[in-house]
């Protein structure tokens, strides 16, 4: 059962093989046995789990259920869930309940699926590693001693390891795509603007998106399904007509233009992660696959441009953490000016902090137009690469992350090395589109390594299909880490 | 060589919408602490902004009052501070693009001294832009009138809650019911030249938002709040140093405060002193002005681009139905009023300087004169400008407050129009209706006003009179005329005041002559 797919798992409940009750206290007993070690989850609430599977299990004997009722999903912790701890991984919200729910988590309620638990992220969604964590790191359910990859390095081990069906994360440089390569899962960052944003705690306002990772890109399909909609409570969502995201992916991918940036495959990628993507694109040759090789010249400024950006946006979006309303407050301090700032060097963690810095510098008077409006014009001509790429083919592929997982607190000491492990994916954050990795192997140590596909602006279907396509002709994706 | 006195006004407009600017929560004002402080105005974690439309329609409503442009599009950007009262750790601005840009006011100013005439004086805008506004920190023993402390939500800034600090003067309630209330902030030009014109130029603000109905104008609860900007200089010369008089909240206080600021300025730099660019408060009780702080410790604002805000896009056709909704505004009608209704400038302007005025005037009209007539139009004007708004004066009440109705003066200027009752007889009218309310006819009637207007019954009078005077009677024939007023006086004692005044002149007239 665990190794179901969702429409499998959907099956199954509707014909009463299982119970929602059954499969969620499965979940529940795994989570118990195991997370102990991974550190996947930070809030498990079974009552408020069983409770909702009991309600699912009435809309089957109702006859209403839906493709994701009754189906346990763990939610990243960066989502607003009405009387969950919703702490984002950090002190500075470890005693927050939320009181409402974000748009996500009601798209799941109503849907009828389970909220499992809340994952483990790096704090604020500012990592690659899950080390930034306050409440430890994450570790990677194929070599504990590694680490999952971040920011939603929780929800990929929790998917990896069997302790939920699917999940969710969200990407604002990499944090859905890098983890899922790191521990073997499919992990889909939809368009920006897809996904409502609402109830989703901001990091970086204009690269954030709340995407599903799952084990395979149909169960992919089937989760975005339920996230996407219209939200007039977030202005940046999009309004468009609803899609099956599943309704492509039988398609043969005969003629199918992949575009292999060679930027992509240059100085810093790992010869293991080569190989193995090089293999996944002779797998998508005999499926009929023609490649293209093109070139994104600005790809090597989305480093720099993303950690001007990201921080700029972060430095005031985590303003509202001032211990006033909500959240932490130091025990102790003098005066207001004392409270806020040891309330915030107390709940934030250096990585935050480190940001928050960073961000305050580029904003500030006689900085701002060398810093912020520099990067905003390189980050146009992002852009313009991928619009210019995709004129020549229909997706763009190449390796998730330079490297397989590294060991914890190998890259604790260098964020420069750790940032360089988003290399890959940032510059997709900054022009916007959307961005899928895939298991496609392993490499060495036997780590799993990821294939990225990168398609045209609201192509999701197309790419889940290349994907599925890709699924259907080797079984990477179904590998399980074996110590589990 | 005198001092030039240059000022400028930053004027802080809060908009008459229901809710708030970037959620549903309501605008009310004067609810208990933080009931109007929804997951949005707390700025819990992962709450985003959404731009009510109804703001956006105010401010283009600004734009078109004073002709100025209104952009296609402008951007709300992050102004980044930290206050207890400033929730989200920014406010939500215009910087760079604002909503509304260069526009103009004309302003009526009246000298506040000397023997001046009135002049009439362009006031350019800058430009308007939207924001929110900050809720309220209630600092110490204030709190002690606040309901629920500690219990009703009301964040507590200061030590923890426990018995041994129930002092209050220790703490600092936040109440968030007005953070996110929509502001339209509008910047003048450094236009101005007196403090009368400061204030002249502030009244017609105030009176041109409630006009076009973007703002309720009420002072006391800060909907319409006034920061000035004064600086001296030798005439000719570059401008001053300025200094930022914030938050003035009446016109008398912005009047004193501006004399006593330019005043400071002079001394300072006649004794050798410079001025230092500063933020300043007055105090009323005092009179004077003082540094709150100096442009050293000036915030560094931090501004950029709200990324949870699409650029505010306005079509043509998006104006175009906002302008349909506008009322006529009042240099149009005054216009109106002299071309068309024939009144004199002077009425004219006086009668369009407030919506309610103008509607007061209009409404009135229309029950005296359903149809249009120059003399009732010139009745209806002396009446308001004269009897009404002196009678408001005394009682200190405003249009909106008067307890006369247009209709109700319009129903008695009828009856004086139709010659019904007169003058003298339309003051009792009038003194009546104002103390105990009532229609004009009713009033007549009970306190039998109606003039003589039966000329027989006048005629028969005029003989009593002519019979009993016959001494006055012939000084006044032999040359007299003065004599007249007399008859006139005996002549309307004798008919208790109800005799038709004309034509008892006619009569008495036509008879003293035979």
């Amino acid at each position: 059962m665990i190794n179901a797919t969702l429409k499998q798992l959907g099956d199954a409940l509707r014909a009463k093989q299982i119970s929602s009750v059954e499969l969620t206290q499965l979940y529940l007993d795994r989570i118990a046995r195991l997370n102990p070690e991974l550190n996947a989850y930070v809030t498990l609430n079974p009552e408020t789990s069983l409770a909702q599977a009991r309600a699912a299990d009435a809309r089957f004997a109702a006859g209403t259920a839906e493709a994701l009722t009754g189906i346990p999903i763990a939610q990243k912790d960066i989502f607003c869930a009405k009387g969950w701890l919703t702490t984002c991984g950090s002190r500075m919200l470890h005693n927050f309940v939320s009181p409402y729910d974000a748009h996500v988590i009601s798209q799941f309620n109503n849907a009828g699926a389970i909220n499992l638990g809340k994952t483990n992220m790096d704090e604020f969604a500012m990592g690659s590693s899950n080390e930034t964590s306050y409440f430890g790191p994450v570790k990677n359910p194929w070599d504990v001693s590694r680490v999952p990859g971040g920011s939603s390095g929780g929800t990929a081990a929790a998917v990896a390891a069997r302790l939920c069906a699917a999940a969710t994360g969200t990407d604002t440089g990499g944090s859905i795509r890098q983890p899922a390569a790191l521990c073997g899962i499919s992990g889909l960052k939809p368009t920006y603007g897809t996904v409502s944003r609402y109830g989703m705690i901001a990091f970086a306002s204009s690269l954030d998106q709340a995407g599903p990772m799952g084990r395979s890109a149909e169960d992919l399909a089937l989760l975005l399904n339920t996230m996407v909609g219209f939200d007039e409570r977030d202005s940046t969502s999009l309004q468009r007509d609803k899609e099956d995201y599943a309704r492509d992916l039988a398609k043969p991918l005969n003629g199918l233009r992949i575009g292999l940036p060679k930027e992509f495959f240059a100085e810093g990628l790992g010869s293991d992660v080569a190989q193995a993507v090089e293999a996944a694109i002779a797998e998508y040759k005999k499926l009929g696959a023609t490649v293209v090789d093109i070139s994104l010249p600005n790809t090597r400024l989305s480093i720099p441009v993303y950690y001007v950006l990201a921080p700029a946006e972060a430095s005031s979006n985590l303003s509202r953490f001032d211990g006033v309303r909500y959240g932490y407050r130091a025990p102790e301090y003098t005066d207001l000016a004392d409270m806020y700032e040891k309330s915030r060097a107390q709940g934030f963690g250096a990585e935050v902090k480190r940001r928050i810095m960073i961000g305050t510098y580029v904003l500030s008077h006689g900085y701002y137009d060398a810093y912020y409006l520099q990067a905003q014009k390189i980050r146009r001509l992002i852009a313009q690469d991928f619009v210019e790429a995709f004129k020549q083919c229909d997706v763009i592929m190449g390796p998730t992350s330079p490297s397989t997982a590294f060991k914890l607190g190998e890259k604790g000491d260098d964020p420069v090395q750790m940032y360089l492990s988003d290399i890959y994916t940032i510059a997709v954050n900054l022009a916007g589109l959307p961005g899928m990795s895939i298991p496609a192997g392993f490499g060495a140590n036997n780590m799993p390594v990821g294939l990225q596909i990168i398609g045209n602006y609201f192509d999701e279907a197309r790419m889940l299909n290349v994907a599925h396509q890709y699924q259907l002709a080797t079984d990477w994706h179904s590998r399980a880490p074996q110590a589990l | 060589m005198t001092w030039e006195i240059v000022i400028g006004l930053e004027v802080h407009t809060q908009l008459s919408t229901d809710t708030k600017i970037f959620s549903g929560a309501s605008t009310k004002f004067g609810a208990e602490p933080n009931t109007q402080a929804d997951a949005v105005s707390l700025a819990l974690p992962g709450v985003l902004p959404v731009l009510n439309r109804g703001a956006v329609e105010r401010a283009i409503k600004f734009g078109l009052a004073t002709g100025a442009h209104i952009a296609p599009r402008s951007v709300f950007a992050r102004k980044n501070y930290f206050y207890p009262d400033l929730p989200k750790g920014y406010q939500i601005s215009q910087m760079d693009l604002p909503v509304v840009g260069q526009g103009a006011i004309t302003i009526q100013v009246e000298p506040l001294s000397g023997n001046a005439k009135p002049y009439e004086k362009t006031v350019r805008l800058t430009r308007a832009h939207l924001e929110e506004d900050a809720g309220k920190s209630v600092h110490g023993s204030a709190l002690s009138g606040v309901a629920g402390l500690g219990i009703a939500g009301l964040a507590v800034v200061g030590k923890p809650l426990v018995d041994e600090y129930r002092d209050l003067t220790r703490l600092t309630g936040i109440d968030l019911n007005r953070a996110g209330t929509p502001l339209l902030e509008i910047v003048s030009e450094p236009d101005m030249r007196s403090a009368a014109e400061a204030v002249a130029y502030a009244k017609a603000l105030h009176s041109l938002v409630r006009w076009i109905g973007i703002c309720d104008g009420n002072m006391q609860e800060g909907s319409f709040r006034c920061d000035v900007n004064v600086s001296v200089r030798k005439p000719g010369q570059p401008l001053g140093t300025r200094r930022e008089i914030k938050n003035l909240n009446s016109f008398k206080f912005m009047q004193q405060a501006i004399d006593y600021e330019v005043q400071w300025q002079i001394d300072t730099i006649e004794n050798g002193g410079k001025v230092q660019q500063a933020t300043i408060l007055f105090n009323p009780d005092t009179g004077e002005t003082r540094a709150m702080r100096s442009k050293e410790d000036a915030h560094d604002y931090r501004y950029f681009p709200d990324p949870d805000l699409l650029p505010l896009e306005i079509s043509p056709e998006w104006i175009a139905e906002v302008r349909n909704t506008m009322p006529e505004l009042p240099q149009a009608k005054q216009a109106r009023y002299v071309g068309e209704l024939g009144l004199s400038a002077y009425d004219a302007s006086i009668l369009t300087s407030s919506r309610e005025m103008a509607d007061f005037f209009e409404a009135a009209l229309k029950a005296c004169f359903p149809s249009p007539d120059r003399r009732g139009e010139k009745l209806c004007a002396n009446w308001i400008i004269g009897e009404i708004s002196a009678q408001l004066n005394r009682d200190g009440l405003d249009m909106a407050q008067c307890p006369i109705s247009a209709q109700q003066l319009g129903g008695m200027l009828a009856r004086i129009a139709d010659g019904t009752i007169s003058n003298s007889g339309a003051k009792e009218v009038f003194r009546t209706m104002w103390a105990e309310g009532g229609d004009a006819d009713a009033i007549i009637e009970a306190r039998g006003l109606k003039q003589v207007s039966d000329s027989g019954a006048i005629e028969a009078l005029v003989d009593e009179i002519i019979a009993g005077n016959a001494e006055k009677v012939a000084e006044y024939r032999s040359g007299k005329d003065k004599l007249f007023g007399f008859f006139v006086g005996l002549a309307m004692k004798a008919s208790k005041g109800k005799a038709n005044p004309a034509q008892l002149n006619d009569i008495l007239k036509k008879k003293l002559a035979a």
